[in-house]
């Protein structure tokens, strides 16, 4: 098992998915299984080799520093589970 | 050891503090780092965002190529090492104020490497602080929690506006250096107008790396104390936070490498709530952007293109103007003081108008409590009293009544010395009137002042008195010299 | 009615130009198929009072003399497209009710040359399946039943929604999204045509990301004229994307010369892979013999990185989703879970909110690039895929195109690989390597399995090389005149 139930459990924190006790053994199994077979990437010699950066051979555009944005509060919002006063409204945070 | 100095005392012998700063500063730019969405400040709750900035499925950051000089801007003014080829990493974190989960930095490959800035010490020594690295990145919005007794308010409006983190070398030993450091950097940004340095608005915010250690011993275990904004709250939380150090391997015990919050009400530094798990930020590089490729062109036409710097300006006003280094240092440490004395010298005489700028005008500001800004007393004003002084038409401690009235009531000079009539008398014939007057009535003061020819003192006194302090120093001097036959 | 749907897109332009036949009379046509087909599940939103609108709008400009490219013609679109005003899901529970305010640049470009929506289609999960089976909607499910056995069989995946609903005459043809095989692998099980072009070819603003740097849209449609000319509305450079590419987009309809004399087609040796079955051996020899036949010149090739494609397409696929799913939090759009507080409310959300087979990759994807393990396995995995890339590149230096075969089997049934992942991943085996390199690839229905199911051949082109790709494929289609069709079984009441 590369992936024991420990691991998923911290993993399962970072990636912020609830993740019950009894979820835990068969998410193990599953991810072990796939992290197993991946493994044998191991066999090819990549020391001399630049990991891919960009997959199409071209140069970054950029845009001009101009604003072309009305007011979207409407928009940005409207599709919120949760807003008040234009704001976006969550579970308090506590610093 | 010069470093000495710095030494602080424990209970049980002598402590070094060391510092390293990241300072964030909000690039000066119309729209924001990947988007289109403007950067003003102050703006009504997320009227400001745009559908990348609110992460919206299927959006895509465009970087900003002003953002993208800007920085360079600021690398070359710190004499840093500019990269042509940089990388945008993503940093996955979950937090309200974060939308895509996470934030566009750049990690291994920052658009500015190394470099170094001087910073200029109360005792009038320079100190060289080494730069470490400059990156793009953009900010977050801002949780409101005191709205609702139950809720956190998510306001985006600064969500994606480009930052540039600037992070020194582990190079400062005292609250002082870390002070000056800030100072000189935010005096460099304005120059080069890369960001306003507003700290008040949050344009500038320094995180403070604090450690202690035994003088010539290892770095110790360093503590980050986040987003200060202001310097006289740097000064404090350093203060503070080597103290408690101090104070806690003192006693036997060790630091634990945290981040803490400086509370400016109760001036100490108290550890942010304990995470319930390590960061684990996962870095990668963003596959939305390919990497950032800037050409060796574009690096030289924007050196070329740079505008003069605090150190550049300061060498020139002590050998053009022949300002004391002291002066000069204080007239170029504030972009704002600079233009004003820029403007106030200009087609004048230099020296006289840095007297006044830092004298009088200065003065006169720091007793208002004012800011350059603020002052009611412009430039061209100014500019226009030492016209006066240089024209004769007042003297110049006529022009020190006159700049008074100034400042209290904005008035120009001239409508000032004209409503008061307080021109200079330099009719010779007014002058010799006086002059006769008092030489007449005073016959064994003449006598006297025959004998010691410092008692000509008492007659320019007197021939002030009598004119109102109007009369030309050097006329009256002049003809009494004449009249006294000294 | 029923006759419209039999048109194909360049059959149904030709009468609309011609006004045989209205928009809107078509449009209805595709809407009566549509919502008498409910048994296979392909829509998951129709949009009968959009298309009605659009259609006779369509119509006004072809009376106008005004029409666009696609004037007329009734499409479905995946769920994985943002569309203005109805409901986009990406098929997930997280999206919840969410309605775009915005268009996607690929159907904004759709609907710019005059095309008509029908409505949203059925896909995996976020796009992260074989088989349509991890849909919030349900499974997908392929109009084509095996001679020997009536189970209903899956429409492969991601674009199971796309691939049926154009198998099964639908749609004239269906928007559809490829990150390892989406298009071209559901293509080859529905008897349908898939192209996914050059990564940089279509915008991906505005399309719900599942892995940006293989992420690319194409068409399905049920000819290879239908995909060139679908295609070209679809394609084209956004400054929104600043990983579209800014040059022309050819008339790919122009290319369909019909001659590939010459052309040298390789045929990597690495394909014919440990227990292949005999019948795609069998198609594929087939296919070599159709495109020397028709004047190619057929070279073995060698891609020597080949198994390492899909162990490292399941690190950087998983790497990206386990980011770019990060934004579903509850918080500004999409499902909210409330929980005792904001740790909780994201993690109770986000539980819900995802399937299994998403939860699996983003547990997968968060590993993968946690402290310790980054090297090991992102940047590892980056470094196959450079070397995957120069196999392509190498190969390409003697050779115009490769012919493989699309899948490694005929649709097999719901259920049958659901709760073995691996065995799931393996049907992406032949086309994982192209997105990989980022090449344009395209499936075209060759034939049938000895139980009556269709299988697909692909080909593999240069980068931003597509002309010459669908003039063989063209080529391919007209030698294996594939002609089957399903049974109408899921009419039947």
């Amino acid at each position: 098992m590369s992936v024991d139930e420990n691991t998923v459990r911290r993993i399962a924190k970072l990636a912020r998915i609830a993740v019950t006790e009894e979820e835990l053994a068969p998410l193990s199994k599953d991810l072990s299984t796939i992290l197993d077979w991946v493994e044998q990437l191991g066999e090819v010699d990549t020391d001399h080799v630049p990991p891919m950066t960009s997959v199409v051979e071209m140069e970054i555009k950029m845009r001009k520093d101009i604003v072309r944005h009305d007011n979207l509060q409407k928009q940005v919002t409207q599709n919120a589970p949760q807003s008040e006063d234009g704001f976006f409204t969550v579970p308090k945070v506590i610093e | 050891m010069s470093e000495n100095k710095n030494l602080i005392e424990g209970a049980t012998g002598f402590w070094e503090i060391v510092m390293g700063l990241e300072i964030h500063a909000q690039v000066a730019s119309n729209a924001k780092l990947f988007s289109g969405a403007p950067t003003e400040f102050g703006a009504e709750q997320n009227s400001q965002v745009s559908l990348v900035d609110a992460a919206l499925p299927g959006m895509l950051p465009v970087i900003n190529e002003e953002c993208v000089q800007q920085a360079v801007r600021t690398g070359l003014g710190l004499g840093a090492e500019i990269h042509l080829r940089s990388v945008f990493d993503r940093k996955n974190y979950f937090y309200p104020d974060l939308p895509q989960g996470y934030q566009i930095s750049q990690f291994k490959d920052p658009i500015v490497g190394e470099g170094e800035i001087e910073i200029d010490l109360k005792d009038g020594s320079v100190k060289r602080v080494g730069i470490e690295r400059l990156h793009l990145e953009q900010d977050a919005g801002k949780s409101v929690h005191d709205q609702h007794p139950s809720m956190s308010f998510v306001d985006l409006n600064r969500s994606g506006v480009a930052l540039m983190e600037i992070v020194s070398k582990p190079d400062m030993r005292c609250a002082e250096e870390a002070q000056a450091y800030v100072k000189k950097i935010r005096s460099i940004l304005r120059y080069l107008g890369t960001c306003d340095g507003n700290m008040e608005e949050g344009s500038l915010r320094a995180d403070v790396n604090v450690s202690v250690r035994r003088p010539g011993e290892d770095l110790g275990t360093r503590c980050e104390i986040k987003n200060v904004n202001s310097i006289r709250f740097i000064g404090q939380a350093i203060e503070y936070e080597a103290r408690r150090q101090i104070d806690v391997l003192e006693d036997g015990g060790s630091i634990d490498q945290e981040t803490r919050l400086f509370d400016p009400r109760a001036g100490e530094t108290r550890s942010m709530r304990s995470k319930e798990e390590a960061h684990d930020y996962r870095y990668f590089p963003d596959p939305d952007l390919l990497p950032l490729v800037i050409k060796q062109e574009l690096v030289d036409k924007l050196r070329a293109e740079l505008p003069e710097l605090p150190d550049e300006k300061k060498a020139r006003f002590v050998r053009e103007y022949s300002l004391s280094p002291y002066d000069a240092g204080v007239l170029v440490s504030e972009k704002a003081s600079c233009d004003f004395f820029e403007a106030v010298a200009d087609g004048r005489d230099a020296k006289l108008a840095a007297n006044w700028v830092t004298g009088e005008f200065f003065g006169a500001l720091n007793k208002a409590g004012l800011q350059i800004e603020s002052s009611p007393v412009s430039a061209k004003q100014l500019g226009d009293l030492i016209n006066l002084i240089s024209d004769d038409t007042i003297s110049g401690r006529i022009a020190k009544e006159v700049f008074e009235i100034m400042f209290e009531t904005g008035d120009d000079p001239a409508k000032i010395v004209e409503e008061k009539g307080l021109q200079q008398v330099t009719d010779l014939g007014a002058i010799e009137a006086a002059i006769d007057e008092i030489i007449a009535a005073n016959p064994d003061k003449v006598a006297q002042a025959k004998e010691k020819p410092k008692m000509a003192g008492w007659f320019v006194g007197q021939v002030m008195k009598s004119t109102g302090g109007k009369a030309n120093p050097k006329s009256v001097n002049e003809l009494l010299a004449k009249k006294l036959g000294l | 009615m029923t006759e419209l749907t039999k048109l194909t897109l360049a059959e149904a332009r030709a009468k609309l130009a011609a006004k045989e036949i209205t928009s809107v009379e078509l449009t209805e046509a595709h809407l009566v198929a549509a919502k008498a087909s409910d048994k296979l599940n392909a829509y998951v939103t129709l949009t009968p009072d959009v298309a009605l609108k659009m259609a006779a709008a369509s119509d006004a400009r072809i009376e106008k003399g005004e029409a666009g490219p696609l004037e007329g013609i009734p499409l479905g679109v995946k769920d994985l497209f943002c569309t203005d005003g109805v409901r986009t899901t990406a098929c997930s529970n997280i999206l919840d009710d969410f309605t775009p305010t915005y268009e996607s640049t690929v159907t904004a470009n759709l609907w710019a040359d005059g095309a008509v929506m029908l409505g949203k289609l059925n896909n995996d999960e976020f796009a992260m399946g074989s088989s349509n089976e991890t849909s919030r909607f349900g499974p997908c499910i392929n109009p084509w039943k095996a001679s020997d056995s009536d189970a209903d069989l899956v429409p492969g995946g991601s674009s199971g929604g796309s691939s049926t609903a154009v198998a099964s005459h639908l749609a004239l043809g269906a928007t559809a999204t490829d990150t390892g095989g989406s298009i071209r692998q559901p293509a080859s099980f529905t008897g349908t045509v898939g192209m996914k072009p050059t990564y940089g070819r279509c915008s991906r603003w505005g399309t719900v990301a599942f892995a940006s740097s293989l992420d690319q849209a194409g068409p399905i449609t049920r000819t290879v004229r239908d995909a060139a000319i679908m295609l070209k509305s679809m394609a084209g450079h956004d400054e929104k994307d600043t990983t579209s590419v800014d040059i022309e987009v050819p008339d790919y309809e122009a290319a369909l010369t019909g001659d590939i004399r010459g052309l040298k087609i390789g045929i990597p040796k690495e394909y014919r892979v440990e227990g292949m079955s005999d019948e795609i051996e069998k198609l594929w020899t087939q296919g070599i013999d159709w495109l020397k036949s028709a004047g190619a010149e057929i070279v073995d090739v060698s891609l020597p990185h080949t198994k390492y494609a899909l162990p490292a397409y399941y690190i950087v696929a998983p790497a990206e989703a386990s980011s770019n799913l990060a934004r579903y939090d509850g918080v500004r759009y999409g499902l909210r879970v409330q929980g005792d507080d904001i740790t909780d409310m994201y993690e109770k959300t986000r539980a819900e909110g995802f399937g299994d087979e998403v939860r699996r990759r983003v547990l997968i994807g968060t590993y993968v690039l946690s402290a310790g393990y980054y090297d090991a396995y992102y940047i590892k995995a980056q470094k196959i895929r450079t070397l995957i890339a120069q196999d392509f590149k190498q190969a390409y230096k003697k050779i115009d195109l490769l012919l493989t075969p699309t899948a490694p089997s005929p649709a097999f049934a719901i259920g049958e690989k659901v709760d073995d992942p691996l065995s799931m991943y393996l049907n992406d085996v032949f086309t994982v390597p192209v997105n990989l390199a980022g090449l344009p690839g395209i499936s075209l229905p060759a034939g049938l399995s000895s139980n009556g199911l269709p299988l697909g051949l692909q080909l593999i082109g240069r980068t931003f090389d597509e002309d010459t790709l669908l003039r063989a494929a063209d080529v391919l289609e007209e030698a294996a005149g594939f002609s089957a069709e399903p049974s109408k079984w899921w009419t039947e009441a």
